[in-house]
């Protein structure tokens, strides 16, 4: 069954059991906006999720999907606790206060400045590794993801060190853009290898020239994979404390961490915290409004086949100079300034057994942290990407609900929660690892969510119609079809677990060390000789997956 | 369709989820002390190691920053497993205090130290000492000021770094708020701000910043640049240090500390009595003067070589009890646009 080609855009509200029912006929059909996705010509045809197995929202997804956005908004009720301990009147004030709406509008302003500059960093890197005859394409797109495994706070270390000046917003929205621009070339260089070459040459030869083809026809696919990555690079930015204190530049969430520090009252970081919240929500509700309702899914897996790789003639050299300055400043110098304090240092004081066994702690508990992570995601990403309708967004929008919200806060809240109703994991490696879920769920539903929404979703029916109940389905053909992407969204939960420093600190068991922590510790007494051991060691390993995920193909 | 793989993947996936969990289940028996430390651990871990030797007892301790910790303690309550906080600063150890999360200590402990090195109410005391001091850099400022009050003049503006966001120079500003006064403070915090001062992250950030002429003049504690002088070599360090002379505000004297928790079980608590008492000895009061280069605040033990002694200096008299209104300085510090 091949779904009408029909309404560009279903009410975005109708409740899921709208959606099972063929209501496309009850509305007339209108045309599709400029610029909004074309209906793909070839076998596919347009396959509209909502009519697809859309609507059947199974038990078996929703429960634990609601079991990890429960998990998820935990961060909210401390909140909501500690915000209105002394009066909604003293929260209030706080929020109301002008020097608020200064902080947020710093934060703000850093945030679009860095997503402007990962995309325009982002997106042409992800075609040109794709889609060009770029010399080197393969090695290219490993090394331009590798700057996921340099922590922000290294970043900006580094370029700090070597230009003072830099210091405020400029030196804020490098450092960041250096450290995230990966979160945008991932999911749109997997977009790029996933869409099928055939729309782009039949727009070819209707007569469209490169560009306008590259404009109407590329660019519109890779909309949502580049939304996606621009909302986790705004969360990123917004939660961010390490790069932004270094760069002495005031944001939300610095304003956060001074209320910690300096009042040692929780009520105003809560009150604030919870504006990020706000914020959060908001920029996740864009994302998906952003999102449109176009398919993304061919129906057979077997029929793609590589794009013809575009040449670049002249443009070679520029190509390559372009790439080669993205990899040297976002991992060439770091890298380059940690072996000036390796090899300049006194405190040089390399301990290989304890940089052994603390690499080997931060291996365990990002592992653990990925696969929970991961697990929890699976049925919220599938549900995001395959139900329609308030639950559903709900779901993910509860998902990304701690995301933006500073390391100390979701520690704290963990903290609350853990020594009142679950004593016996607190400050033990469990509670860590929920607390890296709670972090890292919307890195892990964003890439479960691109991954299924390429799996076609006629499939799913086609295994139903054949009598496999809903679990059969998730199993032998949804999670097989996306699992690599969800292996992708495993390795980048993994990264960023192994850089995690302020809820680390707070719940990790008590004597244990992560790569991050002595880092911390190291720095805190300006032992920089001492910490580059760690910071190396920890850059190498975050590498490893990072490695995987710049050759992973889907 | 492609079963084994899946099988697979839910295994590895079990696996890595259930190792952590395994391993913790496995957890050993808790310390007879645990320490919540704000106190950085390459400062204070042979201190530990000679505190556990002196108690004879297992010594558990969780390094952080004493901010985040003194909140952490906040929100556990009665039902922490910690029996001592030690504080890299006298105000997160005001903050439990105040809000009752500190036992008394004995009178014998307390006359060990100086009633202005200790909590008013008897509940936390000071192990050492820091003076606020003038960093400079002589290449550009041959001459620096003799008081906090000359850096308000024009002549010093955009020469200036601080760092408004640090206990220590916020617990300078309470000092000065209780010496002379919230309107002259206000008026300097004022002047402060007209003279486009630099805001740093800590005090280590600002000396590099002088050592490396950033900024020539810089508001610091003195242990900062003795520590720096022996990382790099003090022949190498352009960056210089001025003591505030004439019980100026700026060279306030203010402490780390260390308090015994409520909520630890007697036993734990008698541990963690005895371990202020030994930070308290000869031999930890040696350690801070040579290792951190801090003061030493049991009278009759040394400062490190090089330091100037603790009764040399001129600082402002002052009781630390009452630089515990941190929230007014803030504001004040958030009014006059400085932070």
């Amino acid at each position: 069954m091949t779904a009408p080609d029909a309404p560009a855009r279903p009410a975005d509200d109708a409740p899921p059991g709208d959606a099972a029912r063929p209501a496309d006929t009850a509305r007339p059909p209108r045309a599709p906006a400029p610029g909004a996705v074309q209906p793909r010509p070839g076998r596919g045809g347009r396959v509209r999720g909502r009519v697809r197995a859309g609507g059947r929202l199974s038990p078996l997804l929703v429960v634990p999907a609601l079991a990890a956005a429960l998990l998820a908004v935990l961060p909210l009720g401390y909140l909501a606790v500690r915000a209105l301990e002394r009066g909604p009147a003293y929260a209030w004030d706080v929020v109301a206060d002008a020097r608020t709406g200064e902080l947020l509008l710093r934060s703000l302003g850093l945030t679009a400045a860095v997503v402007a500059a990962c995309l325009l960093i982002g997106v042409p890197l992800a075609w040109l590794t794709v889609r060009t005859a770029l010399p080197g394409a393969r090695a290219w797109s490993v090394l331009v993801t590798l700057p996921l495994a340099v922590p922000s706070y290294v970043t900006a270390f580094a370029w700090l060190s070597a230009a003072p000046s830099l210091a405020g917003f400029t030196g804020s929205a490098v450092a960041l853009t250096l450290a995230c621009f990966p979160y945008v070339y991932l999911p749109v260089a997997a977009a790029l290898r996933g869409t099928d070459p055939g729309h782009e040459e039949a727009a070819r030869s209707l007569g469209h020239g490169p560009l306008r083809t590259f404009l109407r026809v590329t660019l519109p696919q890779l909309r949502p994979a580049a939304a996606g990555g621009a909302l986790l690079v705004a969360l990123y930015v917004l939660s961010d404390f390490g790069a932004v204190s270094l760069m002495r530049y005031d944001t939300f969430t610095r304003g956060i961490y001074t209320s910690y520090r300096a009042s040692f009252d929780r009520t105003p970081a809560a009150a604030l915290s919870a504006v990020l919240v706000v914020m959060t929500v908001l920029l996740v509700a864009a994302e998906t409004r952003s999102r449109g309702r176009a398919a993304y899914a061919r129906t057979g897996k077997g029929a793609a086949r590589p794009a013809v790789p575009a040449p670049l003639g002249r443009l070679r050299p520029l190509a390559l100079a372009w790439c080669g300055t993205v990899v040297a400043l976002a991992v060439g110098f770091p890298l380059a300034t940690l072996g000036y304090w390796l090899a300049v240092g006194t405190s040089a004081t390399w301990d290989p057994a304890a940089l052994t066994a603390t690499a080997l702690t931060t291996l365990g508990v990002a592992a653990g942290g990925a696969a929970l992570t991961t697990l929890l995601a699976l049925p919220v990403g599938v549900i995001a990407a395959r139900g329609r309708g308030r639950l559903a967004r709900l779901l993910e929008q509860a998902a990304y609900a701690g995301h933006a919200v500073p390391g100390i806060t979701v520690a704290l809240a963990l903290v609350f929660f853990a020594v009142r109703y679950a004593r016996p994991v607190y400050q033990e490696t469990p509670l860590l690892v929920c607390a890296y879920a709670v972090l890292f769920l919307p890195v892990a539903v964003g890439a479960t969510r691109a991954a299924v929404l390429q799996a076609p979703p006629v499939l799913d029916d086609v295994a139903r119609s054949l009598g496999r109940g809903p679990f059969g389905v998730l199993r032998e053909v949804t999670v097989p079809l996306a699992a690599p992407g969800i292996a992708a969204g495993a390795a980048l939960t993994f990264v960023v677990c192994m850089k995690e420093l302020p809820a680390t600190l707070l719940l990790r068991p008590t004597g244990m060390d992560t790569l991050a922590t002595r880092l911390w510790t190291e720095t805190g007494t300006g032992s920089f000789a001492a910490a580059a051991p760690y910071a190396m060691a920890l850059i190498l390993l975050a590498a490893i997956p990072s490695y995987l995920l710049g050759r992973h193909r889907t | 369709m492609r079963r084994p793989s899946a099988r697979t993947l839910t295994a590895l996936v079990a696996a890595a989820l259930l190792g952590p969990l395994l391993s913790a289940c496995g957890s050993d028996e808790p310390a007879d002390l645990v320490i919540y430390s704000g106190r950085n651990e390459n400062l204070v871990k042979p201190l530990i190691e000679k505190l556990e030797k002196h108690l004879g007892a297992e010594v558990e301790v969780r390094y952080g920053d004493s901010a985040e910790l003194s909140a952490q303690l906040l929100e556990e309550g009665d039902t922490t497993e910690a029996g001592l906080f030690l504080s890299q600063d006298a105000g997160a150890l005001g903050a439990l205090s105040k809000e009752g999360r500190l036992a008394p200590l004995p009178q014998a402990t307390l006359d060990k130290v100086a009633p202005a090195y200790r909590g008013s109410a008897g509940d936390w005391t000071g192990v050492s000492g820091r003076v606020r001091v003038l960093g400079y850099n002589p290449a550009q400022v041959p001459t620096p000021p003799s008081s906090v009050h000359d850096l308000v003049k024009p002549e010093w503006k955009g020469k200036i770094g601080f760092a408004p966001t640090n206990a220590s120079f916020q617990a300078f500003v309470t000092g000065m708020r209780v010496l002379e006064g919230d309107d002259a403070t206000r008026a300097w915090l004022k002047g402060l701000k007209a003279n486009e001062p630099k805001a740093y992250d800590n005090n280590l950030k600002i000396l590099e910043a002088v050592d490396k002429g950033e900024v020539p003049i810089g508001l610091i504690n003195h242990y900062y640049w003795y520590e720096k002088a022996a990382e790099t070599g003090a022949g190498k360090l352009k960056a210089k240090v001025h003591y505030l002379p004439a019980g100026d505000p700026g060279g306030l004297v203010n402490v780390a500390g260390a308090g015994v928790l409520k909520g630890a079980d007697e036993k734990q608590a008698a541990y963690a009595r005895k371990a202020v008492d030994f930070l308290l000895s000869t031999e930890s009061q040696e350690y801070f003067a040579a290792e951190t280069k801090e003061y030493p605040l049991v009278a009759g033990v040394k400062t490190a070589e090089g330091v100037p002694p603790l009764d040399s200096l001129q600082p402002p008299k002052i009781d630390l009890g009452r630089l515990d209104s941190l929230k007014q300085t803030l504001a004040m510090l958030q009014d006059t646009g400085l932070v």
